[in-house]
């Protein structure tokens, strides 16, 4: 602690001395019991040839894991030695509004110097993790997981259970990262179309995309050209290793704690059965890849073989870099590291054109771009059509795309999965593995539309940043039941969370078995519907999990009504 | 067309539905407890869909459920397209009424399978059976109204947490939330062409920079491009100071002053806009009104071609017109000046590049006669090297 105590006003690595003596560890202690401290203080952190200014909780990068246990009450005392406010959010956990961490929506935040305690029943099981929720100070290290153990038998039976937190490392600071973008949207993209490379585009799709002023490589806004991807604080050349036992269930709780970073999961060789979706069981399904959106968990069992080691990887949805971590059935056992895959190319879907141009929508196809298109009314795409929007969406400088024809892509496995030639999970393979309780028929729908300018790198909903409608929340009546469609009028995949609650995803599934959800990715020029029962009184921040899309405008407030009507 | 497409994704979904058992073999070996179909349960699944989509109005032919012998059901998965299966045709689905919906497989759509290919079937068949409950939950989806918050929702701002934090802190909060979402404002410069100018006579050198400060919609935008030739004094130079507002997507509206700084004293009016068009041509265009009453305009474009991901070729070209002529400033009415170039840069970072390149000047018409009459050549032919940068 005392080290920790000095790094109050200038770090050690701003002080110029010896960048690691004050540095982060990588990975992270338990705590649990029914008095949890958290103290938030500057760090540095290191990893391959990378170094910089970091944020750490408890010393460490990802921070504490909270291991709590279903039907006791947890008292979390944060204590913040940074110079500038912070907060946590408990991302996932079924709070008091009041405590839920979002300065300036459920508390005024933790200044510095000060303790906030947060103390509350914890009212469910499975996976989570904490977060700050004051600017950009998550991509710099504060964030954790949180594991709940259930109050009785755990349906999911394992012999070994990891905790697989996924997350980036920057030596730039968050907050010049978001400049940058801000300067110049595809700073951070390494991989963009030019004259010498080898994507499956002819001179129409590239002439096309240049007319639509759009990117077709416009996949993750930062990428591996500053990210070092994270396993448990770990980049690849930390050498991170899990034990197993051959034959042994192997219980994985990956959690997406990146702050910009879609990652793709898989393990060659090794089958994964997903159990579990943010923290609620699902029916077990087996896939050989996953996407991870960023803020979701999944928990996956493998049975390792005999073979002496696996290699787990985590590659950013853009492949320009990947997390790697290995299964080792002996200390220092190593698998083969497959090479990173060809970046993946955005589609007519993508594009907001599902459903037309006889939906030959794959990058390299003669008939997948816009111009090629074949009837479908008026529709085209690039086309800025706001005569498809409902009123309420403004129409500005900060909406530069319209989806002419967005389906539900609830059926994608997402940007780039589309093609490998192996199982991969879709939402509509999840199944919740007990009945949902809420079985009425919402009561009235709404739509939203996720809108940007990429150019600009403005993100909103309905075409407002949230300083726009600060005043004007999104309302629901005390248990409430809606439907809400979330339209993504963009090029990018969008992991949207609603604070306090789950909702269900309409997947398909039957109205009981839609899978709980406390963020859903909403994919490019795509929809998404979920139902909600509005039962947890209170504001609750409502928004965009890139960080970056947050602090530009993706960010809403969600009033539910008190069950007396009033509020508060 | 679409119905082709529709029908061609249903008998998919019910030929894989159906095919499942067969690759439910090939996972015997594992210890989970996977769900998988029988052959019976797919026959039973099918049929419940096809009495769902009686009850939706769609047409569905007796007997189209009855399992086929293996052979029939083939498909050949490594050759179809998997993007025809986009379930985004499902919409479509709803807008045909009356729709047939043939869940017999045994069409001659449905082409040969492979089942080396098939190591994936019991989740397409999940996922294709989820197709169509989907859209028979969008179908549901439809009954439900769009309407905004009952009463009972309440009104006004968020307040909830005002009552347990205090109203200044939460307020406080509130105000740092919003600015901290708002996109921020902030302070870019950059060096376009920072260049020295190889040529006939006496080299030159040449600046064109600009830069902003402000947020997401207004911002104050400035700018400055000068040229001379060494050993003599700054040929032309000026500055510009704009009121810049985002008015679409791409393009930006700006009015404000310009003021020359060599040559006889001018001021001028400037209205213009500035953004990037189709094609993703950076393009500029501003209407001068000097103090004088001469009305003059220019018309730049520039395009970056990546060579790779950081050798960029700029073609680049400047058009200077004039509505009279100015003899003082050596401007003839028309087109008075065309300025095409050509600029390779190696962007060492993204914010510094240096480049080398060539710049052509020429004067037109009347500003030619000017040129001349001044000792001056009207073709200007550089070979430049220079810097582009920016913070």
């Amino acid at each position: 602690m005392g080290l920790l105590g000095l790094a109050g006003a200038v770090p050690a690595w701003a002080r110029g001395g010896d960048l690691l003596s004050g540095v982060a560890r990588k990975g992270f202690d338990e705590v649990s019991g029914s008095n949890i401290d958290l103290t938030v203080a500057r760090s540095a952190f290191s990893t391959g040839n990378r170094r910089g200014g970091a944020i750490a909780v408890n010393g460490s990068i990802p921070g504490p894991l909270l291991r709590l246990r279903e039907g006791t009450t947890v008292r979390l005392n944060v204590h913040n030695q940074l110079e500038e406010d912070t907060s946590i959010h408990w991302h996932g956990l079924l709070v008091p509004f009041q405590l839920d961490g979002v300065p300036g929506v459920s508390f005024p935040g933790v200044k510095p110097g000060e303790t906030f305690t947060a103390e509350f029943p914890v009212r469910q099981s499975g996976t989570y993790w904490w977060h700050s929720h004051s600017g950009l100070q998550e991509q710099a290290g504060h964030y954790g997981p949180i594991v709940v153990d259930p109050a009785g038998p755990d349906p999911v039976q394992a012999d070994r259970e990891y905790i697989v937190v996924l997350s980036e490392f920057s030596e730039t600071d968050p907050n010049v990262l978001y400049d940058k973008l801000k300067k110049s949207a595809d700073y951070f993209n390494y991989e963009q179309p030019t004259w010498t490379d080898d994507y499956p585009l002819s001179g129409a799709q590239r002439r096309n995309w240049a007319r639509m002023r759009m990117s077709p490589v416009d996949i993750l806004d930062i990428t591996g050209s500053t990210f070092t991807y994270l396993i448990n604080g770990h980049g690849p050349a930390d050498n991170l290793e899990f034990n197993f036992q051959p034959g042994e269930r192997v219980r994985l709780r990956f959690i997406n704690s990146g702050a910009a970073t879609y990652f793709n999961i898989r393990i060659p060789g090794l089958p994964m059965t997903v159990v579990q979706a943010d923290g609620q069981n699902v029916e077990p399904v087996e896939v050989d890849e996953f996407q991870i959106g960023i803020a979701e968990t999944y928990d996956v069992i493998v049975t390792p073989g005999n073979d002496a080691a696996y290699t787990m990887v985590a590659e950013s949805m853009d492949r320009s870099g990947m997390g790697v971590a290995t299964l080792a059935s002996a200390p220092g056992a190593r698998a083969a590291i497959p090479p990173l895959r060809d970046p993946p190319l955005l589609t007519m879907a993508d594009m907001g054109m599902g459903g037309m141009a006889g939906m030959a929508g794959m990058g390299g196809g003669s008939e997948s771009m816009p111009g090629n298109s074949s009837g479908q009314g008026a529709a085209r795409p690039g086309m800025r059509d706001t005569s498809r929007l409902p009123a309420d969406v403004e129409v500005g400088p900060g909406l530069a795309m319209v989806s002419a024809n967005p389906v539900d892509r609830t059926g994608d496995p997402g940007v780039g999965l589309s093609d490998v030639p192996h199982r991969t999970l879709n939402y509509r393979k999840l199944r919740a593995l007990t009945p949902n309780a809420d079985r009425r028929i919402p009561s009235r729908r709404m739509e939203l539309h996720l809108t940007s300018n990429m150019e600009r790198y403005m993100w909103s909903f309905d075409g407002k940043k949230f300083s726009a409608v600060s005043d004007d929340p999104i309302r629901f009546a005390y248990n409430e039941r809606v439907r809400v469609k979330l339209i993504n009028d963009t090029m990018m995949t969008h992991p949207i969370h609603l604070h306090g609650h789950f909702f269900e995803l309409v997947n398909g599934a039957p109205a009981d078995r839609q899978p709980l959800k406390h963020t859903v990715n909403v994919q490019p020029g795509g929809s998404v519907e979920f139902d909600l029962t509005a039962d947890e009184p209170g504001d609750w921040a409502f928004h965009c999990h890139i960080l970056y899309h947050l602090v530009a405008g993706m960010f809403q407030i969600v009033t539910v009504a008190n069950p007396a009507g009033d509020e508060a | 067309m679409k119905t082709f497409v529709v029908s061609t994704i249903v008998s998919l979904a019910a030929g894989t539905a159906l095919v499942s058992p067969v690759s439910a073999q090939q996972h015997t070996g594992h210890d989970m407890a996977q769900p998988q179909q029988s052959a019976g349960q797919a026959a039973q699944q099918c049929a419940q869909e096809a009495q769902r989509h009686r009850a939706m109005g769609h047409t569905v032919p007796d007997g189209a459920c009855k399992p086929k012998p293996e052979a029939e059901v083939e498909m050949d998965h490594g050759s179809m397209d998997r993007s025809q299966m986009n379930h985004g045709a499902m919409p479509m689905a709803e807008g045909q009424t009356g729709m047939a919906m043939p869940i017999n497989q045994s069409g001659q759509q449905v082409p040969r399978m492979d089942h080396g290919t098939m190591t994936d079937a019991p989740a397409r068949a999940q996922g294709m059976q989820g197709i169509d409950h989907s859209a028979m939950q969008m179908n549901s989806g439809a009954d439900i109204p769009l309407l905004p918050p009952p009463p009972e929702a309440g009104s006004g701002p968020a307040r909830a947490a005002i009552p347990i934090w205090g109203e200044e802190a939460m307020n406080e909060a509130r105000q740092e939330l919003i600015r901290e979402t708002d996109g921020g404002k902030r302070l870019w410069i950059q060096g376009d062409r920072l260049e020295y100018r190889a040529r006939e006579g006496t080299d030159g050198y040449l600046w064109d920079v600009q830069g902003y400060y402000g947020g997401d919609i207004d911002k104050f935008w400035f700018r400055s491009e000068g040229e001379g030739a060494f050993g003599n004094k700054v040929e032309s130079a000026e500055v510009q100071g704009l009121w810049s507002r985002a008015i679409a997507p791409f393009f930006d509206f700006q009015a404000g002053i310009r003021q020359d700084l060599t040559g006889p004293k001018r001021t001028y009016g400037v209205v213009g806009f500035q953004g990037l068009a189709p094609y993703k041509f950076d393009i500029l265009g501003a209407a001068f009104l000097s103090n004088t009453g001469d009305i003059t305009a220019r018309f730049e474009a520039e395009l970056d071609q990546r060579i790779t991901q950081r050798l960029i070729l700029t073609p680049r070209v400047e058009v200077n017109l004039a509505a009279q002529d100015v003899p003082e400033l050596g401007i003839g009415a028309g087109i008075d000046r065309i300025e095409p170039g050509i600029r390779l840069r190696y962007e060492f970072v993204r914010e510094f590049a240096p480049y080398i390149g060539i710049a052509q000047g020429w004067k037109v018409g009347r500003s030619a006669d000017f040129a001349r009459a001044a000792g001056e050549d009207p073709s200007v032919t550089s070979y430049v090297v220079g810097l582009r940068f920016w913070f």
